[in-house]
Formats: C-alpha cells, structure tokens, sequence
C-alpha cells in the first residue's frame, strides 16, 4: 500500500481503541520477569556456552602478541576467539569500526578476544588471563587539532553582510561533551548454528539492519540468518547497529560447535560500542531592533572515526526559525575515538542544547521576553524554500499553552531568591523532524476471532506492541484483548523498526496495510464489496448481513500481509516535523552551586497521540534524559590515552529519582493528515529536544551566570557566583 | 575472579590467626566493595576469611562514656541506634549520605573504613596505576582527574579516599581496635589509621597482614551543632566531590573534617582553632599546600563554601 497523498477519514479515525490510555500489553511479563530478554533466553538452544569479551587496552596500534596459554588452561575454558585468528571481517553499511578481527586496533576496548567456557565466572576469570603485546602508534584524539572536512550545506542570502548591518547580536560559542546511551540492558548475544544456518537472539532495535549486517559481516546467504529480539531493555542508538555481542556469539559458536552467549560487560560498552560525540558549535544570530531575525548562522563540529558523520549539530536551525539570511558549516574531524554514532535524537538533542541557549541570549540582547522573542521567529514555511510549508506547525501554541500553565514569569537574572536558594525559570523550544520508513506486517485472524499480529517491527520500552495492538483492534473493530503482537523476529515481514522516531508513526502504518488487505479479504469471501462492509465490535456488517469474525475464519485462519510505502509527497510537498516547549523552574543553592529542579513542563505538538499512557512515557523518559544531558552526563575523554574514562554507571553518571521533580506533559494531539494514515508523528524523540537549554537558561535566569559549557556542573558555576553574606 | 579458598570463623582470633597463617588471605564481611573489585580482576586474594560469624554486630558503651562500635554493625543500624543519632547525629547523617538503603544494610562498619579510591584508572586493568599495581605509573596525572585529591596525594598516586563515615568518625575522634593473630591488640586513632600515598599508595592503612578490625571507638560526646554536608553531581548515589563534617560549639569553636579532598579524610587540628574566624580562614589553614590539577581546582572554592553554609546555620 503506498501512503502517496494525505490521509482521509477512515476506520483508524474512530479512536474506539486508539487514542485511548491503554496501559502495556506486555507490562505484566515485563514486572513479573517472564518477558525473556536476550541474555536469558535459556530455552532457546541447549547447552549454551559463555563468551567473555576482552577489550584492547589501547586506541591505536597493533597487536604484536597474544599469550593465550594460561587462559586456554583455566577451569572451564573451552576455547578462545582470538582477533588474530581472522583478517579483519567485512565492515557493514551501517557500521564505521570494524567489529572484530585483524591485528589493528582503531580504538580503546576494541573486542580482540572472546573466551568461551562452561560457566560466566570461568570466562570472566580467563579474560582476565590474557597477556597482549601491543605497538602503539600516536592517535588522534583532540577534536581541536585534528583534520576536518566539511559537509555540504546550502546557504541562503548573504550572511555575513545581513549579521554585519544587524542593529542587535548575538555571537557565542558552545560544547557538548560525549555522551553515551547508558540504556539498562547491555548489548547481549545467544547464536547457535544449524549446519549454514545462524540463528541470533539478541536485542536490538533494527531487525532487519542487523540481519542484513551480519550477513555481510560473516560473509553468509540472507537466507541463512534469523535474528530475534522480541523484548529490549533500552537502546536510545546503541542498538540501532550489529555489534561485536552478536558478532562474536555467531563466530564463536561457529568454532566451538554449540550455543553461545556474550553479554558486553558494563566497563566495555563505553568505548567498545558507539557514542555521541562531542560538539563545538557558533551559532550568530542578527536581528532588527522588534526582535526579528535577519540572518542566523550555526557552526558545527565533532568527531568520527574514518568514514562516520559525526553528530550534525546544525540541522534544526535550517528549519525551526525565520530569518532571510542563513549560514551553516557542518565541520567533522577524523579521530581515534571509539565510534561515535547515533543517540536519541542525533544532531537535534545537541543542537538545541546550543541554539535554544543561543535564542535566550539574543532575546536578552532584543530586550523580548524570551517566549515572546521565539513566537515573533515562528515560521509556517521551510526557510530554505519557502514554497515548502510544515505539514502542520503549532509552535506558538506550544509556548503560549505552555506559558500560561506553567505560569511563566521569569523575573530579572539572580534577583529571586529565597533562603539560600537562587529561584529561576526558563524556556526552550524543541524541535524534530518526523520521518517514516517502509513498514510491513502479517496479520492472521484465527478460528476463535483472536488476531495475530506479525512484524520485525521492535518494542524498545517505547510501547510499540501496544499501540500495534490498538491500531489491529481499531482497523478490525475488535477489542486489544483479542490481539495478540508479535514482534522482533527477522522471520516476520521487515518493518521500519525503531530509531529516529519513525517507529510508531511507520510501523503503525504497516498493520494499517495490512489490516486493510485482511479487511479486503474477508470482505472477498462474504462476497461484499470492501468499502460498504462494517467492521465493529467483533462483527462484521454487509448490507443486512451480520457475522462474527470467527465464523469467518471458523474453517481457516485467514492471513493477509501488506507493506506501506511513503510517497515523495510527503517530503517534497511538505516539512513534517514535530514540535515542543519546554519550561523549566529550578532553585541553585548560592553557597555550593548545586542545581534542584522543582519542576517540568513539555507541550508537544507530535501528532495524533496513538496511546497517551506511552507516548507520556516516552515524553518524561526523555526530559529526565534531558536533566541528565543539562546538568551531568559528560564522558570524561582522558586525551593522552584516547579513551574515555569514567566507563561504568559509577563514573558516568545518569539521573536519579532525587533529581527529578513533578513532570507534566501536554499533547497537542494535532492529528496530521501528511504524516501517516494514522495522522500521527514520533515523540520518543521530541521529549528530549530542548529539556537541556531550557535547565540552562533557568540556571542563568536564577544565578545571571550563563554556562555555555555542556554539562552545568556547579563548578563552571561557582566561580561566577557570589559568596554568600551570614545571616 | 581468580579461584580463591574460603573459610568461615567463628572469632576474631581465629580470623587474625588465619589471615597471619594464609599468604593472599583477605577479609571478606558485607563484601560490597571487595565483590566488585575482584570481578574486575582489581583484587585477587588466593583466600577469603569470612568473619560474618564473629558476632561483633554490637554497640556498647564505653567506661569513658562513649561508644564501642563492633566491625559487623551494619551501616543501617549504626546510623538508626538511638545511642548513636543522640549523641553522634553526624555520624547518622554521613552514614546516610553515602551508597544505597541496600548497601548500608549490607555494608559493615569496618568494611567501610576500607572501601577503597573510585580513581577510574583503579578499575582499568589496562590502565596504569601504583595503587593497584605497584610501580607501573599513574595514569590519573595526565588524564581525567576531576574526583581526584587536591592534597595529601604524591607523584605515585592522587586518588581520593571516597567514603563518608569515616570523614564524621575523623572529627569525633574516633579510634580503630584491631587483633592480631598472637592476640595482641591496639587501638589506632582514625588520623594514624590511614596512610598518606607518597611512594607506596597500595599501602593505605596501618594494618599489617595478620591484623584486623574489632571496633570502632568513639570518645564521649561533645555536643555541639552536627552538621554533615555532601556536594556531588546528582542529589544522591554518587560518591562525594566534596564533603564537609562539623561540629560546632556556641562559643564558634568546633571541629571540621572534609572527604573528597584527600587520600584519607582531612582534619588539620589548627584550622579548627580558626573555626571562629570563619569558614575562608579555616580551609586557608586545612588546604595550605594543596597541589590541585585543572580539573579538580574547583574543589578548594567548593570546600570553602560548603563550609560557609555550615557556618551560616544553612547546612540541612
Ligand atoms: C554502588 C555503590 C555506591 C556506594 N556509594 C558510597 C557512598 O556514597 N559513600 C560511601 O561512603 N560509600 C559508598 N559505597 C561503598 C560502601 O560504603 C562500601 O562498599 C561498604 O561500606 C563496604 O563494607 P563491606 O562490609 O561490604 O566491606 P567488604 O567489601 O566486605 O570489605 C571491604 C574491605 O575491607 C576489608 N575488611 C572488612 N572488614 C574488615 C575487618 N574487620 N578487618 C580488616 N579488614 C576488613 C576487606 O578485606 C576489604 O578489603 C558504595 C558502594 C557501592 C557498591
Ligand atoms: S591516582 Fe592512584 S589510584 Fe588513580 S591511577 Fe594514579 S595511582 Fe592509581
């Protein structure tokens, strides 16, 4: 089915199931601990062995040596992976680094050896054996000095002579640090092999990419392979790719002829798999003395091994505000870190941390209230092609919904104060395009009126059984207790899985298609044309004809599949993207600097909500994110070594439940013909885009000292701040 | 983990007398901090004494009118004994700051003392670093430093003492009771206790290798204003940047001891004489000398401010 022009009404509009708060189908399985997650698929393959991964302890150079003696002679060791039994294996197109194999390391915790032996603590034990020679060659590991190459980005009007003769300015620069996922369940990998077939159960967020990856990595026939990963405790990115859990399980299992599993431990993840990179980014924003931009431009640059992109920091500032002059500079430097890749949000999550401090500084300079300043810069139309509108657009109902819910009234930098606390508040806008991605699903109506939903499609803790669940029910007239999801499995039609929040809004359109061709099919078999039969409450109605769905398919299941497609005319007619506000209240303590929320609010304009219980979810799941980008996530690069240090959950520190105060959450709900047959867009996404500089801008509201430096430790701080008088 | 033998005892003088008979032999009580250490192949003892039968889980009063802590006493029911909260309420509260409601039911008393540095290149075992493999450098001085010491720390090694409790135990006074395996026993102020790095840092504590942890004493109480404050990135579950533990007197005399600022928790007798003066004119004193890195420069603002709060009756 092709979604070529926009979405008119249909049976997906009668809201009966979607749009309604249900809660998780999976949720019991999930508190109860029956939802099998990778590493404990214990069923799945008998006689599994353990893999336990060593990493390189060095960023660049080439192994001279390994002893594997004493660790081959360990208890329970029953072989070892080495990376020198192999050339490097092929890279996939999803990959940068290399996953395994070859005696050159690119990067710190490369996986260089795998011991395979009967029980954890005897792998672990044996890892912990392994003497290596290394050659160490000089890498580069300083974003400043390293080589760079720009992207191509078009500019539009003339700039520097439009910010030059601009009566206000602003110019500043700002960073992000490196950043990782830090999702709670850790890569893990089962694989077993039957004759040339390769079976891997592991979790990850894009069934099909991995399969695809390990075909070309290992060098097999598509036909051969089958990846399962039904439930995933988090991925945020890290999981969007095949990584050296799955790689090493396939290879290993292979050698020593039996099931094995490997679980990447915590101190590896962080340079062994992928990261967001770090920024530097400029943003100049020239106005007129009311307040509107005349010529906005943003300077980005990050880091990537050979052959990545980097995070591109610049790209919502092509779109979110007006401004007749635009100048952009995407800057990637080549380096010797481990790879940075994509993180929830890419480019977004790091460029609003910038822009939206940027567009408090410049409101400051105009002398705008800094809500007022935002809706004076809205723009209906994409800035580069004005013939181009967003599909739909209420940012300025976002702001002024926001404001006066939240009560917005900031006074003056550090002139509240109460007690020992400095009061603020503050505000960012977020921004995220909404892409899709084609999608297909099976759906199978049983003899007892129960419908079986089948798609690769991924369940990330994002909700995506559920809202699959809901939009099956709707399409079919049934109750979501009689539909049964199935998901994660390469086996079941390729859907667009889940990344860059396209998941709900694609995947949905997938069982919409399909659910449509069932509807085609029984409407076929009653003899009724499809357009004038009824589906509702488990019936279904032809004229003066009534039937139950399982007297339908009483003799037979009845199975249909579809895929959908989306048309060029969603990208070339329109903008579609979603938006937010985000208003923040926090209280930083004038003698030591320490920062305290007190409170939240996102409005977000992402669509129809599909499901408001999940799509809340992700929303304050990614504002808690959000304080944790603002306020303390930082990996913390050792740049003589080339690595990044503080590689456990101790070091790299996350929010906790005494970081987080009340979080309200608002929808919009503006249903988006353009988008999808479902009229919805992502929010997984959006909940993040902005949380950041709103904490800094109330930071600055409440202290007057502007941290332009990612995250706002009380040390960049203090020495800015005051010392309190006794008393 | 390296293969280890283990074996239970049933008193302190058997506990001294195996770790004296075994070579490799180490204490294992709550385990919280030598569990983790040895999964990571950071400690790797041939033999585990497990003293979590030795019964020393009790809190007696002392002849002087203090308390006498045994080494099993879990950091729960430390920080909750009346005794303790009444007449020790810094303790309670450093006790409280610190780790998880899991980790204090399981965590002892002398467990504690010992927990060892979170220096991150501590737990790389590719890594460099004189505490965990003597003589093979420090990667800590030219790399991420930003929880490190800013005094008391050498050329071999700036790794912090990470804890709490004993940073409250230092500005009560407190002493350590230890048994060696011929049955001799003494009792070591909290200052002797712990060893500065200079050019053995995996040596951190008076202990020889038969010896081992009874009690903890506490001297009568002072009195006083108690007042225990931890400065860290987020509002809980992260060890200190910096902590401060003071006691203060109505006249403004008192005592103060910082954690995350040194390898053992940072008292120096003559800043407390210029308590009165003000918080400025005590870490002046505590911290002349400090030798911070780049990154961890901030600690000597942030110990003086945190301080000042104290001071300023603003501490919690
Ligand atoms: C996630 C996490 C967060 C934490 N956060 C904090 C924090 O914020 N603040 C804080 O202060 N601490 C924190 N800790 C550390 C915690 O306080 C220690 O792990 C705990 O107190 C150690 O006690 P234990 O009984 O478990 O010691 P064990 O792990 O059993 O032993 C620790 C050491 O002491 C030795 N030992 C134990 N008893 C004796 C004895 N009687 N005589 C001689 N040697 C002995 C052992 O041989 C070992 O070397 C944290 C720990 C974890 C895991
Ligand atoms: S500071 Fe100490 S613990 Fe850290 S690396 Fe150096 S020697 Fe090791």
């Amino acid at each position: 089915m092709k979604f070529d022009h926009p979405a008119t009404d249909g049976p997906a509009d009668r809201q009966n199931v979607l749009g309604k708060p249900h809660k998780r189908i999976e949720g019991p399985l999930k508190v109860t601990g029956r939802a099998p997650y990778a590493y404990e698929r214990h069923d799945v393959a008998p006689n599994q062995l353990v893999g336990y991964p060593l990493g390189a302890g060095i960023a660049k150079g080439r192994i001279v040596a390994m002893d594997l003696e004493a660790a081959k002679a360990a208890p329970g060791v029953v072989d070892i992976l080495s990376t020198l039994d192999m050339e490097t294996l092929p890279v996939a197109a999803t990959n940068v680094a290399p996953l395994f194999g070859g005696d050159e390391v690119r990067h710190y915790h490369q996986a260089i050896a795998l011991v395979i032996a009967e029980t954890f603590e005897q792998a672990r034990a044996a890892a912990q054996m392994i003497r290596v020679e290394y050659a160490e060659t000089v890498g580069r590991f300083d974003m400043a000095t390293a080589d760079t190459e720009d992207a191509d980005i078009p500019n539009i009007g003339d700039f520097d002579t439009a910010f030059a003769e601009a009566e206000v300015t602003s110019d500043h620069t700002y960073t992000t640090p490196a950043q990782s996922h830090a999702m709670m369940e850790p890569h893990a990998s089962i694989a077993q092999w039957q004759g040339e077939k390769l079976v891997v159960w592991t979790s990850n967020q894009m069934i099909n990419w991995a399969k695809k990856a390990l075909v070309t990595t290992l060098s097999l026939d598509p036909e051969n392979v089958r990846v399962d990963s039904p439930y995933i405790g988090g991925g945020f990115g890290s999981k969007l790719f095949l990584r050296s859990d799955a790689v090493m399980a396939a290879l290993a299992a292979k050698k020593v002829g039996q099931a094995v599993k490997v679980s990447l431990p915590r101190p590896f993840i962080f340079n062994n798999t992928t990261h967001r990179s770090a920024t530097v980014q400029r943003i100049r924003i020239g106005m007129a003395k009311d307040g509107r931009i005349k010529a906005i431009s943003h300077e980005n640059l990050s880091g990537t091994l050979p052959g990545g992109a980097g995070e591109d920091a610049t790209n919502q500032t092509r779109y979110f505000y007006a401004g007749d002059h635009r100048k952009f500079l995407n800057r990637i430097a080549t380096m010797d870190l481990p790879e940075s890749n994509a993180m929830r949000a890419p480019g977004e999550a790091s460029g609003l941390m910038a822009l939206e401090i940027a567009m408090d500084e410049a409101a400051e300079a105009a002398g705008i209230d800094p809500v007022r300043f935002r809706i004076i810069n809205d723009t209906q139309v994409d800035p580069e092609n004005p013939e181009r509108r967003f599909s739909q657009r209420h940012f300025i109902e976002c702001l002024e919904r926001g404001a006066a819910e939240f009560g917005w009234a900031p006074t003056a930098p550090a002139m509240r104060r109460e007690g020992r606390w400095l009061v603020g508040q503050g505000v960012a806008g977020g921004y995220r395009g909404s892409p899709v991605m084609p999608s297909g699903a099976r759906v199978r109506l049983q003899p007892d009126g129960r419908l079986i939903v089948e798609t690769d499609m991924t369940d990330i803790g994002t909700g995506s059984y559920t809202v699959l669940g809901q939009t099956a029910a709707e399409m079919l007239g049934l109750s979501l207790d009689k539909i049964e999801v199935l998901l994660g499995d390469s086996a079941f039609p390729v859907s667009a899985g889940s990344g860059g929040q396209w998941g709900a809004t694609s995947s949905t359109g997938g069982v919409y298609a399909a659910c449509m061709a069932l509807r085609e099919q029984i409407s076929k078999q009653i003899g009724a044309d499809a357009d004038t039969v009824d589906f509702r409450d488990g019936l279904v109605t032809a004229g003066n004809r009534t039937m139950t769905l399982s007297e339908i398919a009483a003799g037979k299941e009845i199975i249909a599949e579809d895929k959908m497609e989306f048309g060029e005319f969603r990208k070339e007619a329109y903008e579609v993207a979603t938006f937010a506000s985000h208003f923040v209240e926090v209280a930083v303590d004038a003698y030591t600097g320490e920062v305290r929320l007190r409170r939240m609010l996102a409005v977000c304009d992402a669509g129809r909500i599909l499901n408001p219980i999940t799509a809340r979810s992700q929303v304050i799941g990614a504002m808690t994110m959000g304080v944790g980008a603002a306020l303390m996530e930082h990996m913390e690069l050792d740049a003589t070594r080339g690595f990044f240090a503080n590689h456990d959950l101790a070091g790299y520190e996350v929010p906790v439940h005494a970081d987080i105060p009340d979080q309200e959450v608002i929808f919009l709900d503006t249903a988006d013909a353009a988008s999808s047959p479902l009229k919805a867009k992502g929010v997984g996404e959006l909940g993040l885009c902005g949380v950041a500089a709103a904490i800094a801008n109330a930071v600055y509201n409440a202290t007057g000292v502007r941290v332009r430096d990612y995250p706002v430790t009380l040390d960049k701080v203090i020495d800015r701040l005051p010392m309190p008088d006794a008393g | 983990m390296k293969s280890f033998s283990y074996e239970r005892v049933a008193t302190a003088a058997e506990a001294a007398s195996a770790l004296g008979r075994t070579k490799g032999a180490k204490i294992i009580a709550g385990g919280t901090n030598l569990l983790d250490l040895m999964k990571l192949g950071i400690e790797a003892p041939d033999h585990l004494v497990d003293v979590n039968g030795l019964g020393l889980d009790k809190i007696e009063e002392t002849a002087e009118g203090g308390l006498r802590i045994g080494t099993l006493v879990r950091n729960t029911d430390m920080a909750a004994d009346a005794r303790i909260r009444a007449d020790y309420p810094l303790l309670t509260r450093a006790v409280l700051a610190g780790a998880s409601g899991q980790l204090r039911n399981k965590a002892t008393t002398g467990g504690n003392l010992l927990q060892r540095t979170r220096c991150p290149y501590f737990y790389d075992t590719a890594m460099p670093c004189n505490k965990r493999k003597p003589g093979s450098g420090c990667a800590a001085l030219s790399g991420a430093s930003r929880q490190l010491a800013v005094i008391g720390g050498s050329e071999a090694c700036i790794a912090t003492y990470p804890g709490d409790m004993a940073v409250a135990m230092r500005a009560l006074d407190a002493a350590v009771e230890t048994v060696r395996a011929d049955g001799t026993t003494r009792s070591i102020p909290l200052d002797q206790f712990y060893h500065l790095p200079g050019t053995s840092p995996d040596v951190e504590n008076d202990l020889a290798a038969d010896e081992l942890i009874t009690h903890v004493t506490l001297p009568a109480p002072v009195g006083g204003e108690q007042t225990y404050t931890k400065i860290r990135d987020r509002a809980s579950y992260a060890f200190a940047l910096v902590s401060v533990a003071v006691i203060r007197h109505s006249d403004g005399s008192g005592r103060v001891a910082f954690g995350g600022m040194a390898p053992k928790p940072w008292r120096a007798e003559e800043a407390d004489a210029a308590m009165a003066k003000g918080a400025e004119a005590v870490t002046e004193i505590a911290f002349a000398g400090a030798n911070p890195t780049e990154d961890n420069a901030f600690k000597l603002p942030l110990a003086q401010r945190a301080l000042a709060k104290i001071l300023h009756g603003k501490g919690e």
